[in-house]
């Protein structure tokens, strides 16, 4: 061996440890996949008796009686659970876009400086507040207010989970598409504005068109976390099943069913697997969600890399 | 030439009405918040104090004080970082310093925002069904930590990762023509000028992991347990989960007791975030290139 070395060949000992890092962060990289299949591994393991035995895709996806405790008829119909989150999400998103993206564009197209700075960080403050505190904010603040105001008996119901949401979805929706608004190169600002347009102009002719993929994606990402939200809905939305018609209805939404219930069944029963089975649905839609956003923002940001170059003077940061 | 038309008048007008629109929106964003948070003071505030935060809950919860939530909420942070760090600051170098562009970097950017974008609930039985049944932890720390260390894996990897690339790659290319590898490089280079930046993620998990609920719910959180947790094979209670059991739960708490808890964690965890915050703003304005 050692008479066969050549002179470069640095195998020594810097060598051998700089091989083992690159092996060990590879690994840490890789952990993520192998979390995001274990995480699907491990719902479907415990939920796959109750899919194979018991599942029912017409009871599951069409009808409305969710009675996992009943004694002689057990019923596992998911469409009230899914109408819960879908009513929730759904209000959340009407409260939320608009506001999401109205102060993305203050914050990204017209502060400047300190102010900016300021409201960036009251925003990310804002993504802070931890689920089980919102909850706690539409149970004891928001519940008597709705029930004064409205002149309802229940104030938990669609309208407070839909607002609470919507307050918590806002501050993610605000940075993402404030970053999509970042990622509109300023060569096309600086075109448009000396062709005379107003900032205004600007923002609503130029910067929105091109920022629409990642506008897209924020919207997307907020729909993901209203979704996948569990406690803040647990606790706001009144908890009994109903197929609502109005904001004024009590809820029940998926999350909050497999919080609530998983605590008080049976290892390995059908109500566990059905849980599980939730999970599964709940796991594959975000999925979905998540990826579509994935991919919006990945269109946008090639399209701004081929387009937006500056001749030379960018070349040169 | 250059008088302004009654087209440029109106465009301006227009201008301003739109900017006032965009500045309500953020604050309509901003100000609920700040109002809920005068409330949580206002009603919270009396129920705050040494006993409150340093005794025994007496009296099936509706008295006393949340010691043994508080002590179990820093053993789960602990542990849960104490997972989590090193794997997320690995995956943050991989894919910093050695992840060409290539099918499998894009798989694991993926991963990371599935990881983060998984609802918490699925976290949840995801740590029930790998740690507490497959691994038999038990409903215990571990399990729950572990749960949680997963679940806020990407706030690390992606902080760390913002932090490695803003030391410029004139550094790294320095130290490479010096003969270096690249792990020296990244040991005596590239961490060193991006230490604090990690700082600031780490301190951001501890903030996320200590306001989270549902996945410690099943995983290893308990609903009362009038004792401190002696191991990491123990249950133990958790601020945010007490705040969901008092104020939903338990019958008859006084009012100011869950509004005493609600305002201790958002306490923690804006804290814990703005030190991180502050910390950035420091960074920056001292930053060398």
């Amino acid at each position: 061996m050692p008479e066969t070395a050549h002179a470069a060949d640095r195998r020594d000992a810097a060598w051998w440890v700089d091989r083992a890092v690159q092996i060990l962060v590879l690994a840490g990289g890789l952990s993520a996949i192998v979390f995001i299949a274990g995480i699907f591994v491990f719902i479907t393991r415990e939920g796959a008796g109750f899919v194979f035995d018991r599942f029912d895709f017409r009871e599951f996806f069409g009808s409305p009686r969710w009675t996992p405790t009943s004694s002689h008829n057990p019923t596992y119909g998911a469409l009230a659970l899914i109408a819960g989150t879908a009513s929730v999400t759904g209000l959340a998103m009407v409260v939320s876009v608009p506001f999401s993206l109205g102060a993305a564009i203050y914050i990204g197209e017209f502060a400047t400086g300190r102010v900016r700075e300021t409201l960036k960080v009251l925003v990310e403050l804002l993504a802070a507040i931890p689920s089980v505190v919102w909850g706690f904010i539409g149970l004891s603040i928001m519940n008597p207010l709705i029930i004064q105001v409205f002149d309802v008996p229940v104030g938990l119901n669609v309208l407070n989970a839909g607002v609470i949401l919507g307050l918590m979805a806002a501050p993610i929706m605000t940075t993402i598409a404030e970053d999509a608004l970042k990622a509109v190169p300023d060569t096309y600002r600086e075109a448009a504005e000396a062709m005379g347009a107003t900032r205004w102009q600007v923002t609503f002719k130029v910067v929105l068109p091109a920022a629409r993929n990642g506008l897209v994606a924020a919207t997307l990402l907020g729909v993901g976390r209203g979704f996948g939200e569990t406690m803040a809905v647990l606790m706001a939305s009144g908890h009994s099943i109903n197929l609502p018609t109005s904001p004024f209805d009590s809820v029940r939404a998926l999350t909050a069913t497999i919080a609530a219930e998983l605590g008080e069944t049976a290892a390995g029963s059908d109500h566990y697997g059905a849980l599980f089975t939730l999970g599964i649905f709940l796991f594959l839609v975000t999925f979905a969600i998540n990826f579509a956003a994935d991919v919006f923002v990945r269109g946008g940001q090639r399209k701004h890399r081929r387009r937006g170059r500056r001749p030379a003077a960018s070349a040169n940061p | 030439m250059f008088e302004a038309t009654a087209q440029n008048r109106r465009n301006l007008k227009v201008e301003g009405l739109f900017r006032l629109l965009f500045l309500w929106m953020t604050c309509m964003l901003i100000l609920p918040v700040a109002l809920i948070l005068g409330v949580l003071i206002v009603r919270g505030g009396p129920a705050i104090s040494w006993e409150f935060l340093f005794t025994q809950p007496l009296n099936n919860m509706t008295a006393g004080g949340i010691l043994p939530a508080l002590v179990g909420t820093v053993w789960l942070v602990v542990v849960a970082l104490i997972a989590s760090v090193p794997v997320g600051v690995a995956a943050a170098l991989y894919l910093s310093e050695y992840a060409p562009d290539n099918r499998l970097t894009r798989a694991i950017n993926l991963a990371i925002i599935n990881l983060a974008g998984v609802p918490s609930i699925v976290h949840a039985l995801f740590g029930l069904g790998a740690f507490v049944i497959f691994f038999r932890f038990g409903t215990s720390i571990l399990a729950a930590s572990l749960t949680l260390a997963v679940m806020t894996l990407p706030v690390v990897i992606v902080a760390t990762r913002e932090s490695l690339q803003t030391v410029p790659l004139a550094f790294r290319e320095a130290c490479w023509n010096m003969g270096a590898t690249r792990w020296q490089t990244i040991r005596k280079i590239v961490l060193p000028n991006s230490i604090s930046g990690i700082l600031t993620g780490v301190i951001l998990e501890v903030s996320r992991t200590s306001g989270e609920t549902a996945p410690i719910m099943f995983t290893g959180a308990a609903f009362f347990l009038p004792f401190l947790p002696q191991g990491v094979l123990d249950q133990t209670m958790a601020m945010s989960l007490h705040l969901f059991v008092i104020s939903t739960q338990v019958p008859d708490v006084p009012e100011h007791m869950p509004f005493g808890v609600a305002l201790v964690l958002i306490s923690m965890v804006l804290a814990m975030n703005g030190i991180s915050i502050a910390f950035r703003v420091y960074l920056r304005g001292r930053k060398k290139w």
